[in-house]
């Protein structure tokens, strides 16, 4: 699939960041589109807030090239700022400052002209759903308050690339809910969006995700795409009597081409579900395995997540 | 630079100062508390040593002399003691500083126009006190050695033979030789240097420590409007500071003020620059705070409490010593100091100083601006 070069909004290409010795982030390329609503999964420590960092300028790449914008982030770092809203992590705005004079203090550092700064604040407090606490003490708000406020402190200067660095960590899930809302309603708005995450159900709204995992990208593609073409097979389910046993079992069955446990079933990777199920309900029934039920389910992002990073790990893969 | 941006990071600074007790303390209060301390308590005069007497003689002569050093106001006598080993333990246990022998036989030589000799034993451990100590007591026995000589001419049927050469000695710019006006000038630098470096060593490393940095760096802000920003609330602060302690030299030390206020506000205004980017540069330098103020502080008050001039005069330290002055910055502002206050003098006078001065302002300024990286580590 090739896109012209107008559309790309951030390209990213064989970028690595070392850290001394460790490597974390080891040669990752892609593309993001303009108006796109871009998905970091992974893990912890996968190296997807590294990445992010780099593209906001805040780290130097090891090697590679980044573009944000069409401004290469290496040379032009104060260029790609002005264009750029970010909300990091770990929490960074003022908790001695109200939430008025956080927006008024980021609206002034991000230029917005005094006479468009007042409509910006109200827009911002609307949105974050903050009017009514204009004058509060951020320190003494909680943590969902506190995101959506660092998310409208990022858009005061509506820039055109928003970062999101696990906006959603610590935060319950009806603000998260919430949260989600507000980022959607931005992307509607035309504003490109990169949101890292290590909730399966928030990437699932991603337009496209990339996964990513100790420092590499495992695979990119919308949600479907991973479900399906990533994972390279179907699914079965299976419910049987002795979990553990039939785990073992079905690790030594070459048709099933992995399997792993969710919850009290098996998820088991075939070719083909409808010709598979049969032949596997009788290797397990043939081997003492009780009340086998084996079924084909719709694949889930967990499943590809639990596949391509799952098997990557080397006591998984024992 | 954006003003906006400036005044955006300033007014956040001020208000971060505001809401925090410590530091709004440090601006406010210190400069009181400090001219409080040292300028009550740091006092050079030698006045009221404690004294002990030895009358080996117990003659009307003997008493006369000793009376004498009681009346001095330089001389408290503490103890009379009745023997020489007295003299030692009265030392070791601190009684007294000094100690005055008149030995037996003194009225005896006096009577035998020979010279006649006071023992006079003083406690050195603080060889400047002892000094002058020893200056005051040898004018006492000077007082009544004159008045002998005058007493034995009488007697002889002879007119009082006058002093061949006196010294007129006339006392510029400290009339009264208060030590405190010498001393006042310098707290001013004292305090500036304290409360300045200290509330901007910690202005980069406050945000480093609570995380604020991060988003700070991903704005468009540029790292010389973050140091105007983040430098001149304490610019401001320091000025007043500055008028709080020059209030208390002039209201409640007395200390006479002949410059011009102009004069001192140039003076003030760069050196302010010099303290507030040396503790910025520090900020910039070292991730927490804690550690941040302690090395502003060894920056700051060492030099200017030891190298300055501030109490020691500076040209009768080691020629070493006095060529590291001229490398510190502390001593061109406290010479300056000193000289506006004491001497009235004004820029035609101070212009090295100031030059000095200024220039270390641009030197530091330009290093503190240089030192921030906008990346994380």
């Amino acid at each position: 699939m090739t896109v012209a070069a107008a559309e790309l909004t951030i390209t990213v290409d064989r970028l690595q960041k070392r850290f001394g010795r460790f490597t974390a982030v080891g040669g990752v390329s892609f593309e993001v589109r303009r108006g796109e609503l871009m998905g970091f999964l992974g893990p912890n420590g996968a190296g997807k807030s590294t990445i992010i960092r780099m593209l906001c300028g805040l780290l130097r790449p090891s090697a590679g090239e980044l573009r944000v914008d069409g401004v290469d982030v290496a040379r032009h770092p104060e260029d790609v700022r002005r264009r750029i809203g970010y909300v990091s992590q770990r929490f960074s705005l003022y908790q001695d400052l109200t939430v008025s004079e956080n927006l008024g203090f980021f609206g002034g550092i991000y230029g917005v002209g005094r006479d468009r700064l007042p409509q910006r604040m109200r827009y911002a407090l609307d949105m974050a759903g903050l009017k009514a606490r204009a004058d509060t003490l951020v320190g003494e708000l909680a943590s969902g308050w506190k995101q959506r406020l660092a998310l409208g402190c990022a858009i005061l200067h509506e820039p055109r690339i928003l970062f999101l660095d696990e906006p959603t960590s610590g935060v319950d899930p009806m603000s998260r809910r919430r949260f989600w809302d507000l980022i959607h309603d931005l992307a509607a708005g035309g504003v490109t969006i990169v949101v890292s995450t290590h909730h399966m159900d928030e990437a699932e709204y991603c337009n496209r995700i990339a996964l990513i995992d100790r420092g590499l990208l495992v695979a990119i593609g919308t949600p479907d795409e991973l479900k399906h073409r990533s994972l390279g097979g179907e699914l079965l389910r299976v419910e049987c009597g002795s979990l553990g046993r039939a785990l073992e079992l079905l690790r030594d069955y070459p048709p099933a081409r992995d399997v792993a446990v969710f919850g009290r079933t098996l998820h088991v990777l075939v070719d083909d579900a409808a010709a598979a199920g049969a032949p596997l309900r009788d290797y397990l029934a043939g081997r003492g395995v009780d009340g086998v039920r084996a079924e084909r389910i719709d694949p889930t992002l967990e499943d590809t997540f639990v596949r391509l990073i799952g098997s990557r790990r080397p006591e998984a893969a024992a | 630079m954006r003003r906006r941006r400036v005044v955006a990071v300033a007014l956040k600074e001020l208000l971060q100062v505001w809401r925090d007790p410590r530091s709004l303390m440090l601006a406010l209060l210190m400069p009181v508390i400090q001219m409080m301390l040292l300028g009550f308590g740091a006092n050079l005069d030698v006045a009221h040593i404690p004294t002990c007497t030895l009358d080996q003689e117990g003659s009307p002569f003997s008493e006369d002399l000793l009376k004498r050093f009681q009346a001095s106001r330089y001389f408290d006598i503490v103890r009379v003691l009745r023997g020489t080993g007295d003299i030692a333990r009265a030392m070791d246990r601190g009684e007294c500083r000094l100690a005055v022998v008149v030995p037996a036989g003194f009225s005896r030589q006096l009577a035998g126009a020979r010279q006649a000799s006071v023992q006079v034993i003083l406690d050195a451990t603080d060889a400047n006190t002892a000094s002058l100590a020893a200056g005051y007591a040898r004018a006492v026995v000077g007082g009544f050695a004159a008045d002998v000589q005058l007493e034995v001419a009488q007697r002889a049927g002879l007119a009082a033979l006058p002093q061949p050469v006196a010294a007129n000695a006339r006392v510029w710019f400290n009339e009264q030789l208060e030590s405190r006006n010498f001393i006042i000038p310098g707290v001013v630098a004292l305090v500036l240097a304290l409360v300045g470096a200290q509330l901007t060593s910690l202005t980069v490393s406050r945000e480093w420590e609570r995380g604020t940095m991060e988003l700070l760096l991903s704005t468009p802000v540029t790292r010389t409007e973050l140091m105007v920003g983040k430098l001149l609330p304490y610019f401001l602060i320091g000025l007043l500071d500055a008028a709080i302690c020059v209030g208390f030299a002039l209201l409640v030390f007395k200390v006479p003020f002949r410059g011009s206020y102009a004069t001192l506000l140039l003076a003030v205004a760069l050196f302010l620059a010099v303290v507030l980017s040396i503790g910025y540069l520090v900020s910039v330098s070292i991730r927490s705070q804690i550690g941040a103020s302690q090395i502003a502080l060894f920056l700051t008050v060492m030099p200017i409490s030891l190298l300055s001039g501030f109490a020691f005069p500076i040209d009768q330290m080691p020629p070493v010593i006095q060529g590291l002055t001229y490398v510190v910055y502390a001593r061109y502002f406290v010479t300056t100091l000193k000289a506006v206050f004491l001497k009235g003098s004004g820029v035609a006078a101070l212009w090295p100083q100031l030059l000095a001065l200024a220039a270390y302002a641009a030197v530091v300024t330009a290093l503190a601006a240089r030192a921030f990286r906008k990346r994380l580590p």
